[in-house]
């Protein structure tokens, strides 16, 4: 009951904010001696007005918005499951509502995928005409890299950077609400996309062709400056938190990895993002507006677009990659028993790509007409940040190296991640010099080479989150031989499909293009054949989580023998997070030290669950 | 609100958490308005069409003196003089939609259009800098509602603060515009 009124009240206040904004446009077209209806400008600000009422009747406007007018605030309090329908302040439920809305997304998105290659599987078109091809390849493009962006950041990053400080929440809890609570709008505006035209430019919505497409383009436009909204307010509000809510006596010098990265995640997200939304807006003022930012006829530029996009979207794929192998790295330690290897180098690599990330963008504009001059600067500082990618590397390997291994499925798709990653940086190679780039561009190539590292370097990643702290998040401990079912399979399936990938792109099989030549039909078929192997590995994680969730064993409070401070309290964690306040006392990775303890709780009566040296 | 429920932790010290958020987030606005000002640079060059340069020096000199109308408000609250407080508050409010209506003038009075490039990223610019100034006349407008309901003193002025800060924040903004549209 509490879960429908919370979010039927936000549909209601949500549709009338929308025909307000309709009626507004309406009265001032009506009075400036326009139609009263435009759809795009109607839509547009229907939108915005919309998207406002919903926040507020969601539960904004109670907890947040009444302050503002000098009101007393309150919170919608629900018991149970159904407090994850409601606008709440604590971050592990804004965590949970996350990952399990983008776990949602991403099967969605890998559905579109298992279409776009069963029309791939044979030459010619059967199961779409070219436009529904393209919708369908805009919508897996552009929801997966929202699940991308915001899966491990807004979930585990929510869930676990405030339990491994020790803060009881957030530096700001409302704004993390907030955060949340503008996904669904978003995902159902990209969803209804195909409805109304699709949007046929992919993800990354050139101009012209998405100055002069269809309506459907400014629903995209609309969703995506909104999900970047979320990204740079959840970004600052973990700046914030690391900065200032971490125990006493976590030093810089302590702080577990994930939480670094998540750090340098922050800051691109905060600086970068603005690029896409501007991108974006120029796009939908020139369509609504009829400005000319890129219409050439009247002095505009289609070429800056590219820049201005690429200016985020290239640091989009590090705000993508980072977490995962914050992740990577901090299983790898729990799982190999022994100290993260180059802890200060690792931290430095990270800071490292957060330096260089934002002085590559032009390297995916090789064969766009820039002028050449900048082909060089490009190239050499695109080839640089693989030094401080291979420090992260060399604290991976420096710690598996001589380890007792635990072979757990977090541990493997941990490993998971370094092995598909070493493979995305390699190909990367021939992406980022120019003269195999103007081979390469705009082919399978390319798909292999982000997929591999993005769905190898940070969807891997993800599920050694998710599997690493299933029994925190739920006390409940999962069936590890489904999960390491599921390893085995997506991650042979995963390298089968992508590997082989490569060769129609170096046979110059271009991307996003519903057909090919027949000589190329054998090999897209086998890798037809493997994607839908890979797709199918999902549903022994589904039913596996599921289960378990409901079903599974009661997990102890520190499966793992962890060493780090989330582990030291119940599973799942009191609302508190932490009954008594935590004192940091050494290195969180420091098994096998005698002596040695991560975190204490001076005020407890008994001792930490587990975690302590010499194991 | 958060604080209240976890009475066993120190409480941290909220003001400085507001302000450093405050400040990420003007980091993060100066991209915005930094992207919009490479994109006039990008497309035209240090070329510029013709503008009223009276009315352009009229309305900066009328943001920069809001900013010191709204320090002195800020001044008044922290000394606790509320009435004063009020009368600085609502001249920025008036300054802000002066400088407002002076720009929409500059709109209606523009010599080229909106569908050419110079237009282009003259209507972007100053529409979406206008769009931030009067954003924040709706928020001066907030705190000033809550003042005059007496709620704010001077060891609990952050609102004012706060805004305050945006509105400065907005000034700079225009000071880099300024030139970049009227002067290049």
């Amino acid at each position: 009951m509490y879960a429908l009124f919370s979010v039927a009240s936000g549909l209601g206040t949500g549709l009338i904010g929308f025909y307000l904004g309709l009626g507004l446009v309406a009265i001032v077209r009506g009075l400036t001696g326009h139609d009263a209806y435009d759809e795009q400008v109607s839509i547009t600000f229907g939108y915005v007005f919309g998207l406002i009422g919903w926040l507020m009747g969601v539960g904004m406007w109670g907890a947040w918005g009444r302050e503002w007018f000098g009101l007393r605030t309150y919170w919608r309090k629900a018991p149970g499951w159904q407090r994850y329908f409601t606008f709440s302040p604590d971050h592990k439920v804004i965590g949970l509502q996350y990952l399990v809305t983008f776990i949602i997304v991403f099967l969605l998105a890998g559905l579109g995928a298992m279409l776009m290659r069963w029309e791939l599987m044979e030459s010619g078109m059967q199961l779409f005409n070219h436009d529904q091809y393209n919708a369908v390849m805009g919508l897996h493009g552009i929801l997966m890299v929202a699940v991308a962006v915001a899966a491990v950041v807004g979930g585990l990053g929510n869930y676990f950077v405030p339990l491994m400080i020790g803060a009881e929440d957030m530096a700001f809890p409302r704004l993390n609400a907030l955060t949340y609570w503008l996904i669904p709008p978003v995902a159902a505006m990209l969803l209804s996309t195909p409805f109304l035209g699709g949007i046929e430019h992919g993800w990354t919505a050139y101009p012209p062709l998405s100055v002069v497409t269809d309506s459907s383009q400014v629903l995209f436009g609309l969703a995506v400056i909104t999900f970047g909204l979320t990204s740079i307010l959840g970004g600052l509000n973990f700046i914030i938190t690391i900065i200032y809510m971490r125990a006493p006596g976590l030093t810089w010098g302590k702080l577990p990895i994930f939480v670094w990265s998540m750090f340098v995640t922050s800051w691109m997200a905060l600086l970068y993002t603005q690029g896409f939304a501007v991108a974006l807006l120029m796009v939908l003022l020139d369509r609504i507006a009829g400005m000319s930012f890129f219409n050439a006829e009247t002095g505009g530029d289609p070429l800056l677009y590219q820049h201005v996009f690429w200016f985020y979207s290239h640091p989009a794929v590090y705000i993508m990659v980072l977490p995962g192998f914050g992740i990577a790295l901090e299983v790898i330690s729990h799982f190999s028993r022994k100290p993260l290897f180059a802890y200060r180098y690792a931290v430095g690599g990270l800071l490292g790509i957060l330096g260089l990330g934002g002085v590559v963008w032009a390297h995916h504009m090789f064969t766009s007409g820039m002028p050449n001059y900048l082909h060089g600067p490009f190239l050499v500082a695109t080839e640089a940040i693989s030094i401080p990618t291979g420090l992260v590397f060399l604290a991976a390997l420096g710690t598996i190296w001589m380890g007792r291994l635990w072979l757990r499925t977090p541990m493997l798709f941990g490993l998971a991640v370094i092995f598909n990653f070493a493979c995305g940086g390699v190909t990367g190679i021939f992406l980022a010099d120019v003269p195999t780039d103007i081979h390469l561009q705009d082919t399978y190539f390319v798909v292999a080479h982000f997929h591999y590292t993005i769905v190898g370097g940070e969807i891997f990643g993800l599920f050694a989150g998710i599997y690493y702290w299933f029994p925190k998040m739920t006390g409940r401990m999962y069936n590890e031989k489904l999960a390491q079912l599921h390893f085995w399979w997506m991650f042979i399936s995963f390298n089968v499909t992508f590997f082989v990938m490569h060769w129609p792109g170096i046979q110059g099989m271009n991307r996003r293009i519903a057909d090919y030549p027949e000589s190329l039909e054998n090999v897209n078929l086998f890798v037809s054949i493997s994607a839908f192997l890979l797709g199918a590995s999902f549903i022994v994680f589904v039913y596996n989580m599921v289960y378990s969730w409901i079903r599974g064993p009661v997990a102890e409070a520190n499966p793992w023998a962890a060493r780090t401070i989330e582990w030291q309290i119940p599973s799942p964690p009191p609302v508190e997070n932490f009954p008594e306040p935590p004192l940091v006392k050494g290195h969180p990775y420091d098994y096998g030290v005698p002596g040695s303890v991560h975190a204490v709780f001076p005020g407890a009566a008994t001792l930490p669950a587990g975690g302590g040296g010499g194991q | 609100m958060a604080a209240a429920t976890h009475a066993a932790h120190a409480p941290h010290d909220t003001l400085r958490i507001k302000r450093a958020g405050l400040w990420l987030f003007f980091f993060s606005e100066t991209i915005l308005f930094g992207l919009l000002m490479s994109a006039r640079f990008f497309l035209e060059g240090i070329e510029r069409e013709h503008l009223d340069q009276a009315l352009g020096v009229g309305i900066t000199s009328i943001l920069v003196t809001s900013s010191v109308t709204a320090y002195m408000a800020e001044t008044a609250i922290e000394h606790d003089r509320r009435g004063e407080a009020m009368w600085w508050l609502l001249g920025t409010i008036a300054l802000g939609f002066v400088f407002a209506f002076g720009v929409g003038y500059e709109w209606a009075t523009a010599e080229f259009s909106r569908h050419e490039a110079f237009g282009t990223v003259f209507f972007t610019m100053t529409g979406v800098h206008a769009g931030h100034v009067l954003s924040g006349v709706g928020l001066l407008a907030l705190v000033a509602i809550q003042l005059g309901r007496g709620r704010f003193s001077s060891k609990e002025h952050w609102p004012i603060s706060g805004t305050i800060m945006y509105w400065h924040f907005v000034d700079i903004v225009w000071i880099f515009f300024y030139p970049t549209l009227y002067l290049v």
